[in-house]
């Protein structure tokens, strides 16, 4: 009997190693920071970058890329080292490995990428003081496998990608009548499109407050949409 | 393998182990992709050069660096009395060399800008280009914008009179607003403004939007005061040297 016990406990343990890569619980790490969880939404993370790179929709993109790209690595590589790495110290090692992944990022994007880095200048190195990652690595990273950690990578950076676009769309749309750099409202200076009827870009839309506005709005629409969200008093 | 994760040795072994791996891979991929990026550097500044050419606008950045010497002609540094400095007169026969500070190429404005106060003792690096037979003088300028450097290069006429190009670029302008230097609406409003009033120097105007515009007037970018207002204060502080330089030029 002791001996059935313990194979069954162990088939159980290895039922668990085998758990399919994408199950329901490893799918919720990606779906759940797109919504109910979202990274800049809900929990308020990251605002800074929402405010500063949604005046154009393409810095955007290429800002979310380049948070997805970081924090994957990062996640991972902090999952991978989670049992070696000394309690009181983590957060520097935290630090250490995002600059590090960071610096590399800007390194490569100048060697082969020169436009795309020319583009997005100083926001590169400013991936080190999203909230995001460091908030990713603390609270998830260092304690769950790689996999999932990737995953979470994933749904957090995708989650945070999604909401700079959304705000870029209206801020490039109402602020200079483009979206990613093509005219849709016709042109300003040559006075053709909507700007011969009298329309004129709202100057607001291209400064960092109108950010703010736009991510409150969303915040309102995504709780009538999901009523879970509303605090209780 | 028992190890004591909470005591000191662990902890401090641990972060000097981690800071050597994480130095030795970033000084490995800064030194391996050092070559790469001071290419791209080299050919970027060719590609401005060349770009605020008449009709060269559209020259890509890979292609700039082999046809280069075909527009250039001539390099040279200049003084601040608009004089050429003794051996810097350079041939294109002459190969590029971004180490020798003979070469007008190697000069980098943005450091002179920082560190010499005195704006008579920098060097004024000019280049000759030839555009089906017409002569062009192209000039760098450098300046600051609203965050950090501003820069651009001008390209003016056989009689410095006028300016038949520009190209601006920056280092950390907002996007959308002061970055908009470097879009075509705007350099493409300096071709034909004069920098020269009767043999005088005077130079351009980067108005506020919307007024009336004379020859020494262009539109600024609404938003971005800052930025245009750096354009307009580095091209009024250099101009005027190569100005100087090709006026004599003409004269003799």
């Amino acid at each position: 009997m002791a001996e059935t016990t313990e194979v069954l406990e162990e088939k159980k343990i290895k039922v668990k190693e085998r758990e399919p890569l994408f199950s329901k619980k490893n799918k919720k790490l990606i779906s759940d920071p797109l919504d109910e969880n979202n990274p800049i939404t809900i929990q308020v993370l990251g605002i800074c970058s929402a405010l500063a790179v949604t005046v154009q929709m393409k810095a955007a993109v290429v800002m979310s890329v380049a948070v997805l790209f970081v924090l994957i690595l990062a996640n991972v590589s902090i999952s991978l080292i989670r049992n070696l790495i000394p309690n009181r110290i983590r957060i520097i090692v935290q630090l250490v490995v995002v600059a590090a992944l960071v610096i590399v990022v800007d390194q490569v994007l100048k060697a082969y990428l020169f436009d795309v880095s020319k583009e997005l200048s100083v926001f590169v190195g400013l991936i080190i003081t999203n909230c995001i990652i460091m908030g990713r690595l603390e609270a998830f990273a260092l304690g769950n496998k790689p996999w999932p950690s990737a995953l979470d990578a994933i749904g957090n950076s995708l989650g945070y990608g999604m909401v700079l676009v959304i705000v870029s769309f209206f801020k490039e749309l109402f602020g200079s009548g483009k979206l990613f750099g093509f005219e849709i409202f016709g042109n300003a200076t040559e006075q053709t499109g909507l700007y011969a009827m009298g329309y004129m870009d709202n100057g607001l839309m291209l400064l960092p407050p109108s950010s703010l506005i736009i991510v409150a709005v969303y915040i309102w629409v995504q709780k009538i949409r999901n009523p879970s969200l509303i605090e209780s008093n | 393998m028992a190890i004591n994760k909470d005591s000191n040795t662990y902890t401090i072994s641990f972060a000097i182990v981690l800071v050597i791996i994480v130095g030795g891979l970033l000084a490995a991929i800064a030194n391996g992709l050092k070559p790469i990026q001071d290419e791209n550097l080299v050919n970027e500044k060719k590609q401005n050069i060349l770009n605020c050419l008449p009709g060269n606008k559209s020259i890509t950045r890979d292609e700039a660096g082999s046809i280069f010497n075909n527009f250039v002609k001539q390099r040279v540094i200049l003084n601040y009395n608009g004089e050429i400095k003794e051996n810097t007169l350079l041939d294109n026969s002459i190969e590029l060399n971004n180490k020798d500070s003979r070469d007008a190429f190697s000069i980098d404005l943005l450091k002179e800008y920082k560190t010499i106060k005195d704006e008579k003792s920098r060097n004024y690096p000019l280049f000759i280009c030839d555009v089906e037979g017409k002569t062009y003088y192209v000039a760098p300028v450098m300046g600051k914008g609203l965050w950090a450097a501003v820069w651009g290069f001008i390209a003016i006429d056989e009689s410095g009179n006028s300016i038949s190009g520009t190209v601006f670029d920056h280092k950390s302008e907002t996007p959308g607003l002061g970055a908009e230097i470097s879009q075509d609406f705007f350099e493409d409003q300096f071709i034909g403004k004069l920098i020269s009033n009767e043999d005088t120097y005077q130079s351009v105007e980067v108005n506020k939007p919307g007024n009336p515009l004379n020859d020494y007037q262009v539109d600024g970018i609404s938003g971005g005061t800052f930025t245009s207002v750096g354009v307009e204060e580095m091209m009024s502080r250099t101009l005027v040297v190569y100005h100087k330089y090709i006026k004599n030029l003409n004269r003799s």
